[in-house]
């Protein structure tokens, strides 16, 4: 170990996985459902994607992706729910990594709810 | 990258209720299952819920599982690792004792701990440094080794108002500071691992569970007082802890944060183990130092005092591992941070080992000043099936026992020394009301007269003497003037033994006879046990009112001491009794007594 710059970059690297062990009330929680229907709709894709980015990006001290059992919208798998302390709960319906990478950029980080993905926008449309 | 960490205590209490199985089933199962890429397990140090064990922590949910068995795996893995369901009865049952599940940090035995020492303990693998450096590790080294002087660094100390978690509470920072005044051309860093209280082992759960903590003060202890070399005296009886130091030295090797020109500051500093075998004595600082050198472990008179003349006759200081624990962290969030925990003269928060009769054994973390009654009745759920608290027993052999009327005490140094007790190294054993108080002391004096190294006569003739008047009072057979002399037996040995084991041995006996001394003069003057606990004071008897005859308590019996025949009362034959009590817990009538 030459400076404490090269230190700072190994725990930079880590925090981020550590982190998934931090328990905070003010955490955002991110839920995706993992039941049978949404496993069989392509979940995990959805979820590991999600905890990878989380990591990636050291925001798991902020963020906590979990998964959960069948929210009973099993036509609109994969569901992802985002809570966060203080607001309403927002469901974003039929998944995919990419767009819920969207969500983590446009939503958790930037505060603005992706209209388009939501429950709402989906039951609209039919 | 795993999207879930499944936590697993490696701990000593953990493995020896077969938290390894519980690993490898749990690795197969996840691989089974096609989880491996996405579900990681760690073997982790102590949570500190050691009677509850084997403990398992899911992450990122936070989920607490308590008491694994090996066939509740596939479950876990099944059920919440692939869909995400909690298999509730496996939920510690503090977190569920409400319609909803409660966080761990909620429980009353976390609530109100505070951790320092342990920060580490139960969140990181303590065999992978990368994890310690994850959560902020070797950042103290670095800012000390780049940034402050050995002066800064001791004034840091001496301004947190640390002092030592071994026994004797001597400030750290006072203690590096004469070390670093002493000119030499060699001086050493040790660490004292020797824990041999029995009944505390957070030394023991701070090695296993947070290795790089103390290897990471025992360098910065280097830099500030100048030396280039470090030992780890540690109990050959801790295999799990001693693996893990030699795993965490060679990676801080490998890493340059052990070795040559640390930090590129031109700072030099290894660790070497040594192993104790497992003597007392050997806690104490002389003779521990004696025991490295390679002679057999017995103390020397001081001073000259180790920061002159310790290891090898050079200036040397020893501090104890919770001590160390402390460190890092107080050159990190600064010496005011530190101080802002515990009480006037004691700073920050002590770990004890909690053990006894009480509901949830364990390790705690509190700040000083927390009272035993908090700790007791809160964290640690008080006492089981409903029996009265009577005393806790603070500091092993060398400590005292502290009575239900000083519950409310804040506990710091200070405090337990008025109270006639000592903070020791945090042992706290809590004891009901079917606790003997002599009998207690004359367990302690057994401990110190078998651990007596023998080097100095008041020690070691005297705590035998006070061992068989102690042995006499219990068979019923002392006067009042033993008791006298007991006494008097113990002030001499308080001022004229060697070391501290022997200086200390009489307080065991000093403090209960100050709290229970009705207790003594009962098996002296009245031949009885108040507890009934001391066998030959003792007579087990049917009640001929409540003995139904069902012969369930004679054939029972193993000494065949029970007459009687059936749909008769039953008698027993005090001659061949064998007050095993056996025969109490089988009567279904509560009808068998001891008098």
């Amino acid at each position: 170990m030459k400076s404490l710059e090269e230190l700072r970059a190994i725990r930079a690297k880590m925090q981020g996985k550590v982190g998934v062990r931090a328990e905070n009330e003010n955490q955002i929680r991110v839920v995706v459902g993992m039941a049978t229907c949404g496993i069989a709709s392509g979940a995990r894709p959805v979820l590991t994607a999600l905890s990878d980015a989380v990591q990636e990006q050291n925001l798991s001290e902020k963020i906590c992706v979990t998964q959960t059992g069948c929210i009973g919208l099993c036509q609109y798998e994969p569901i992802v729910e985002v809570l966060e302390p203080g607001k309403e709960k927002v469901t974003y319906v039929k998944m995919t990594p990419e767009k819920a990478l969207e969500v983590l950029r446009l939503h958790l980080l930037g505060g603005q709810v992706v209209t388009k993905y939501t429950l709402g926008a989906a039951q609209n449309s039919l | 990258m795993y999207r879930s960490h499944v936590l697993v205590c490696g701990g000593t209490g953990c493995t020896s209720s077969g938290s390894q199985r519980i690993r490898e089933r749990l690795e197969k199962e996840i691989a089974a299952n096609g989880l491996s890429e996405e579900v990681g397990v760690v073997k982790t140090g102590c949570f500190g819920l050691c009677a509850l064990g084997p403990i398992m922590i899911v992450y990122p949910e936070g989920t607490f599982y308590s008491m694994v068995q090996e066939d509740d795996i596939p479950e876990i893995v099944s059920e919440h690792l692939l869909k995400g369901r909690v298999v509730t009865r496996l939920l510690y049952d503090e977190t569920t004792k409400t319609d909803k599940i409660i966080p761990l940090n909620e429980t009353n035995f976390y609530k109100k701990q505070h951790r320092v020492a342990l920060r580490n303990c139960g969140v990181i693998n303590p065999e992978n440094i990368e994890e310690y450096i994850g959560t902020g590790g070797y950042e103290a080294l670095g800012i000390v080794l780049t940034e402050k002087t050995p002066e800064d660094v001791i004034q840091i100390l001496l301004d947190s108002g640390l002092r030592g978690r071994g026994g004797a509470g001597f400030p750290t920072g006072l203690k590096w500071k004469f070390a670093a005044a002493n000119e030499a051309d060699q001086k050493y860093v040790c660490c004292n691992a020797d824990e041999g209280d029995p009944g505390a082992f957070m030394d023991r759960s701070i090695l296993e569970g947070d290795p790089h903590a103390v290897l990471e003060a025992m360098a910065i202890a280097g830099y500030a007082i100048g030396a280039s070399q470090g030992y780890i005296y540690v109990r050959a009886e801790y295999p799990i802890a001693v693996k893990r130091l030699e795993i965490a030295i060679n990676q801080a090797r490998e890493y340059g944060l052990l070795g040559e020109n640390i930090f590129d500051s031109g700072f030099n500093f290894d660790i070497e183990l040594r192993l104790g075998a497992g003597a007392f004595v050997c806690g104490e600082e002389t003779a521990l130092m004696t025991s490295i050198e390679g002679n057999r472990g017995e103390p020397r008179p001081r001073p000259p005092f180790p920061a002159l003349k310790g290891l090898f006759q050079k200036p040397t200081i020893l501090n104890n591992v919770e001590t160390f624990a402390n460190i890092p962290q107080i050159i990190v969030n600064g010496p005011e941070w530190f101080a802002s925990m515990g009480t006037e003269n004691s700073k920050g928060t002590k770990v004890f080992a909690l053990g006894g009769k009480i509901h949830n054994t364990g390790l705690v973390e509190v700040p000083m000043g927390t009272t035993l009654r908090e700790i007791v009745e809160e964290i640690g759920g008080g006492i089981p099936n409903g029996k009265k608290f009577k005393a806790a027993q603070t500091g092993g052999p060398s400590g005292g026992c502290i009575p239900a009327e000083h519950l409310d005490v804040p506990i710091d140094y200070d405090n337990l020394k008025k109270i006639g007790s000592m903070m020791g190294s945090g042992g706290l054993i809590i004891m009901d009301e079917d606790t003997c108080m002599v009998d207690i002391a004359k367990f302690f004096l057994e401990f110190t007269v078998d651990e007596s190294c023998g080097k100095c006569t008041p020690c070691r003739i005297g705590t035998r003497r006070m061992l068989e008047i102690l042995e006499k009072i219990t068979k019923g057979q002392a006067t009042m003037e033993d008791l006298d002399k007991l006494e008097e037996l113990c002030y001499h040995l308080q001022s004229s033994s060697l070391c501290a084991l022997g200086q200390t041995a009489p307080n065991p006996v000093l403090s209960t006879l100050r709290y229970f001394r009705d207790e003594y003069i009962a098996h002296i003057v009245d031949k009885k046990c108040p507890a009934g606990v001391c066998k030959d004071l003792l007579q087990f008897k049917i009640d001929p009112d409540k003995c139904k005859g069902c012969t369930l308590c004679a054939r029972t019996c193993p000494a065949d001491a029970i007459i009687g025949s059936v749909r008769e009362v039953h008698m027993i034959d005090s001659e061949k009794c064998l007050k095993c009590g056996a025969c109490i817990e089988k009567c279904r009538f509560g009808a068998i007594y001891k008098e």
